[in-house]
């Protein structure tokens, strides 16, 4: 008896782990194709395309992928999407920081009801308005720089905000409490008590921004026109334009550069990126 | 505006506390300095636009010249005439409405696979997050394009196997491409996933064990305690993917461009071409305001429903 249930354990394992690799292989499949196509010689990409192992492994696509297009090249493209994602995703989280711990611990007339408004604004899409923010920085005449992308960023961001505000909740008031009695100021708090307690939600606060911002597409695409401006995500669409692709093994060396950044992050930062999924997840 | 606002108290001057009346105003003001970037943000970046393509949603303005009021004809050429704006809403909603439920039926299906306590599931989890981890990224968009194209792997692998003998347009097709389209947002599915994972941890486990006293199979502890103890982290996904599948926008222009036909033609990228090809900026506001209020409408019903279907465990509230 025992022993048929343990082998039945046994089996149904074999089948659970069988299941989820197959799946697993499935899901991975498109990722592990661009890899492999990237190393493909331009004949091979047609011809064979389904397969997973490139005949040799052609490192020149990515040499020549490199050299982008007109008389900008992929270097110019990377320098410009990391000042413009470091810049913005500092300003992110510095700035959420501070409204978080506004609207966490101080109190203020007025806070339920602002509160209740930047929750709103969780739920509105910026997509909606694009219209008049562009009117606006065309007004302003920021068209064409990077200013439109990333000055906004230092007003905070109610994502942010919101799973910092998380964090803060869970600190002890009996630490802001003994800081006040020893004459501290809510500034000196945030500073020296609040600050160092919220590193956590702050790195993952960090890793969001930045992969949002690097993935940007739609801000570039609206605000900028010299290539020299451009970030990676919009110098691959136009490296890309099936219309003009000569190329196609440096397009797929290049797509798969742009991620590398990206991957190198989720592999350093993984745990805070689930914990900040599974947070915000929860409390919403 | 050069100034960082949000650094300015990054110096904080210490002051003397004195207790009494003076404390009320000195936290309000302490608490307005610190959450002043938000606000300004909100009023410059938020409410003023709203205000401002509001107004413009009954003008004619092409930028260049300075707009126009012509009253509610931008909402009547929309509703009377314009054939491409109810297309776009029909193809946003068929996008939305299949593209968010098979993405978290499949996100919970992986999480109910992978909460069980069993060797590698950390390392399993891992790798089914990688293709959200990449996202929106343009690299994706492309990659999906030259996954479905004439010459793609997907044909390839179709035509190996001899289901099919001539590759399919599947971009091109009418009635599939908006499937690829589905097929990209269900094949990221890992944000949803570590969020139900959160959720199926929470759970109590004496729930299950009482169960297990009075001979619940399986199936029966999935839909009497697992299903109900998670609804309202299936409300909360449901409610940020659809206003996230409302808005798709990048991946609609690169792998299909709105077509063909217009049978890909996203309503944000409808708003984008209105404002940006043809700068028409007053008939984008109006379209933009539109989807404004599709999306409230569609939050409150989410939200008036949600006592139906969703089980708040008594005395915790939302």
């Amino acid at each position: 008896m025992r022993l048929t249930t343990k082998t039945r354990k046994n089996i149904g394992s074999v089948v659970y782990h069988l299941f989820v690799i197959a799946l697993a292989l499935f899901v991975f499949y498109p990722v592990m194709w661009l890899i492999a196509s990237s190393f493909k010689s331009h004949s091979e990409i047609f011809t064979e395309a389904h397969s997973l192992i490139p005949s040799e492994l052609r490192w020149e696509n990515y040499v020549t992928g490199w050299k982008g297009f007109g008389r900008t090249t992929f270097a110019t493209f990377f320098k410009n999407s990391f000042i413009i994602t470091f810049a913005s995703t500092f300003g992110q989280v510095a700035s959420s920081a501070l409204v978080a711990y506004g609207f966490a611990r101080v109190n203020f007339t007025g806070k339920r009801f602002l509160f209740a408004c930047m929750i709103m604004t969780m739920l509105i899409p910026g997509q909606v308005l694009m219209i008049p923010q562009y009117l606006l920085f065309n007004a302003l005449g920021w068209v064409n720089s990077w200013r439109p992308l990333i000055v906004p960023s230092f007003f905070g961001v109610p994502f942010f905000i919101f799973l910092i505000m998380q964090f803060i909740r869970g600190i002890p008031y009996e630490l802001d409490e003994s800081a006040k009695i020893d004459g501290c100021g809510v500034y000196r708090i945030f500073f020296y008590i609040i600050l160092p307690n919220i590193v956590p939600a702050l790195i993952t606060s960090t890793i969001f921004a930045f992969y949002w911002k690097w993935e940007d597409f739609l801000g570039p695409l609206l605000y900028l026109q010299s290539a020299e401006l451009y970030p990676v995500s919009l110098a691959l669409r136009l490296f890309s334009d099936p219309a003009a692709i000569t190329d196609w093994g440096a397009m797929f060396a290049m797509s798969v550069a742009s991620l590398i950044p990206v991957f190198i992050l989720f592999v350093l930062f993984q745990k805070y990126l689930v914990e900040g999924i599974s947070t915000t997840g929860l409390k919403g | 505006m050069e100034k960082n606002p949000s650094l300015a108290p990054a110096k904080p001057v210490p002051r003397k506390l004195r207790k009494g009346k003076k404390l009320k105003n000195r936290n309000n003001l302490a608490g307005y300095i610190f959450i002043s970037p938000w606000l300004v943000g909100f009023l410059m970046f938020t409410i003023i636009p709203m205000l401002w393509s509001l107004y413009l949603s009954f003008t004619k303005y092409d930028i260049l010249s300075s707009p126009r009021w012509v009253g509610l004809m931008n909402y009547e050429t929309m509703f009377k005439y314009d054939y491409l704006f109810p297309q776009s809403l029909k193809v946003t909603f068929q996008y939305a409405f299949t593209a968010v439920p098979l993405r978290l039926l499949f996100a919970l299906i992986l999480a109910l696979l992978l909460s069980q306590k069993r060797r590698g599931v950390g390392l399993y989890r891992t790798l089914f997050y990688v293709p959200s981890v990449f996202g929106g990224s343009i690299a994706v968009a492309v990659m999906w394009r030259q996954l479905f194209g004439v010459n793609g792997a997907l044909n390839s692998i179709l035509m190996a196997l001899g289901v099919i003998e001539e590759g399919i347009g599947w971009l091109t097709g009418p009635n599939t491409a908006i499937w690829t389209l589905v097929a990209l947002a269900v094949w990221q599915f890992g944000s949803p996933m570590l969020i139900f994972l959160a959720g199926l941890k929470q759970i109590s486990f004496s729930l299950y064990e009482a169960a297990m006293i009075d001979g619940a199979s399986s199936w029966q502890k999935l839909i009497y305690i697992t299903l109900p103890m998670l609804s309202p982290i299936i409300f909360f996904n449901f409610l940020v993917q659809m206003i996230n599948g409302f808005m798709m926008f990048t991946q609609a222009l690169i792998i299909t461009n709105g077509g063909p036909f217009n049978r890909t033609l996203m309503y944000v990228l409808y708003i984008y071409r209105k404002g940006f090809t043809d700068y028409s900026m007053g008939y984008a506001s109006a379209l933009a305001w539109i989807m404004l209020v599709i999306i409230g409408i569609l939050t409150a019903i989410i939200f008036k429903t949600s006592s139906y279907w969703v089980f708040y465990e008594t005395g915790e509230g939302k």
